[in-house]
């Protein structure tokens, strides 16, 4: 099992740690609740670093990233990021990314820790016909986040990128805590936020400071379980829940991620055009369970209490600690993905209802 | 971690403390801190039969599902209704507000088969 840079800093908060994609990972510290809750009203922590993080270099890096993935990265300016995925030829999904554009000739992508050998590989074939380079430098990087309302006003202090300045989904080089680090605005629960992207051995050090500087405002850490439900409550995807490889963009509501207006041709291109002209079999929509339990991973989904055949399947699910009630996401054919059809989940022996709901189940306050 | 005396423990982290004929069921602090966030406790019907070490009931935390299961055999005397809107009691106040079931206690004999606070800290490494 791998360990992050940051794996006694964790022990040392008293983490409970877990096995997640081969790495070894706190899912808590003090409770998923109240990190989860720490994130919505002020800041959490983060230790991102299994994460993938891919350098795409070189004259034809743009174009070969066009090819080897359904968006369109030579349109993305400088210092601005998208999210992306890369697909197999038949239109299933490989993995979701982020795509950032360093410079002209550099792109950093981030893949999920359990894919990122894969997309790795994967793009190194890709890209064989261009001149363009890949450097895995996952296990040279140490990924530190702080996503919350008050993220911005903890890190302003400890940095020379100018935070107001940076845009969402926009990624920006300076210093943190003296450390040399790429700032950029994105994050996965549905709140404000940064991603810091630092030397592997200085990833330690950065998670000290953010805390440190975060003390006054109550900002904890936060661990895997929390990561979890925060984007849950925001609709965002989760791999291996939402997506997969029997699964194409269209399927999860994404396929306008997809650029087919883009030049030439890219994995996918074939089925992917075949894929938004069938319409899709099968349709990602929120749930709220109108009744007791919850609906988790896998619990198959009915019509209605007396249907003996399965539906439809819950992809995730978990007690919203915003809402207070249980939600999931789940997929269903897409005659019953219209807000308000209700639906029956089998948990355990009980079949209970549930109603297909509008993503996401949360939205930050503007 | 918090084991307490003059209580009986299984195996699956119940605990059950004898009230003459009757008993009270409930999760440790070990098997709560374990599960983390409780967010939801199925519980049973009041006047069921439970045979020793049937699945009563579930306990659902952020991430996991875990059963219960009856320290004794016994029929349901009552439930604790507070755990519906409250599962965090179990996190809380494991051992007092946190009980889950009352039990008419079936067999007194079988008690003999279940661990003193001793033998379950050994159990947990406690």
């Amino acid at each position: 099992m791998r360990a992050t840079a940051l794996l006694e800093r964790h022990r040392a908060r008293g983490a409970r740690l877990v096995e997640f994609a081969g790495w070894e990972m706190p899912v808590q510290y003090r409770g998923i609740l109240e990190e989860h809750r720490a994130v919505r009203e002020r800041a959490g922590v983060f230790d991102l670093s299994h994460m993938g993080e891919l350098h795409v270099t070189g004259r034809e890096a743009a174009a070969a990233l066009a090819y080897a993935l359904v968006t369109d990265p030579p349109a993305l300016a400088v210092g601005r990021a998208h999210y992306s995925m890369i697909c197999a030829p038949d239109g299933g999904v490989i993995d979701d990314l982020i795509v950032y554009r360093l410079a002209p000739e550099h792109f950093l992508i981030v893949a999920n820790a359990g894919n990122a050998a894969v997309v790795a590989d994967e793009l190194r074939v890709r890209l064989a016909g261009f001149e363009a380079a890949l450097d895995d430098a996952s296990l040279r990087t140490s990924l530190v986040a702080i996503q919350g309302p008050r993220a911005a006003g903890v890190l302003a202090p400890l940095t020379d990128v100018a935070l107001d300045a940076l845009r969402y989904y926009a990624i920006a080089e300076g210093r943190v805590a003296g450390h040399a680090a790429l700032v950029a605005r994105t994050g996965y629960t549905g709140e404000d936020g940064f991603e810091c992207f630092v030397a592997w051995d200085e990833g330690p050090a950065l998670f000290d400071a953010l805390l440190a500087a975060g003390a006054a405002a109550d900002v904890l850490p936060a661990g895997l379980g929390a990561r979890d439900t925060l984007r849950l409550e925001a609709g965002m995807p989760l791999y291996g829940n939402e997506l997969d490889r029997a699964t194409t963009p269209f399927d999860a509501g994404l396929g306008r991620i997809v650029k087919f207006s883009k030049a030439g041709d890219f994995v996918g291109r074939a089925a992917l055009e075949a894929a938004q002209a069938r319409g899709r079999t099968k349709a990602l929509v929120g749930l709220i369970v109108r009744g007791r339990g919850i609906a988790r991973h896998g619990y198959p989904l009915y019509r209605d209490a007396a249907s003996g055949a399965a539906c439809g399947l819950v992809t995730s699910g978990t007690q919203s600690p915003t809402l207070g009630v249980p939600i999931a996401m789940a997929y269903v054919p897409p005659d019953a993905a219209a807000p308000g059809t209700m639906l029956q989940v089998a948990i355990r022996e009980a079949r209970v209802p549930v109603e297909v709901v509008a993503l996401p189940f949360y939205r930050r306050p503007t | 971690m918090d084991v307490r005396e003059g209580l009986l423990y299984t195996d699956e982290h119940e605990w059950l403390r004898v009230e003459g004929e009757t008993g009270v069921v409930g999760i440790t602090a070990y098997a709560a801190d374990q599960l983390g966030d409780v967010v939801f406790v199925e519980l049973p019907q009041v006047g069921r039969t439970l045979e020793r070490a049937e699945a009563f009931g579930v306990v659902e935390s952020v991430k996991a599902v875990s059963d219960l299961f009856s320290p004794v055999g016994g029929q349901v005397l009552e439930v604790n209704e507070a755990l519906a809107a409250h599962p965090e009691l179990l996190n809380s106040d494991p051992y007092g507000e946190g009980w889950i079931i009352r039990l008419r206690i079936a067999d007194e004999g079988a008690t003999t088969e279940l661990k003193d606070a001793a033998a379950y800290r050994a159990l947990i490494g406690a």
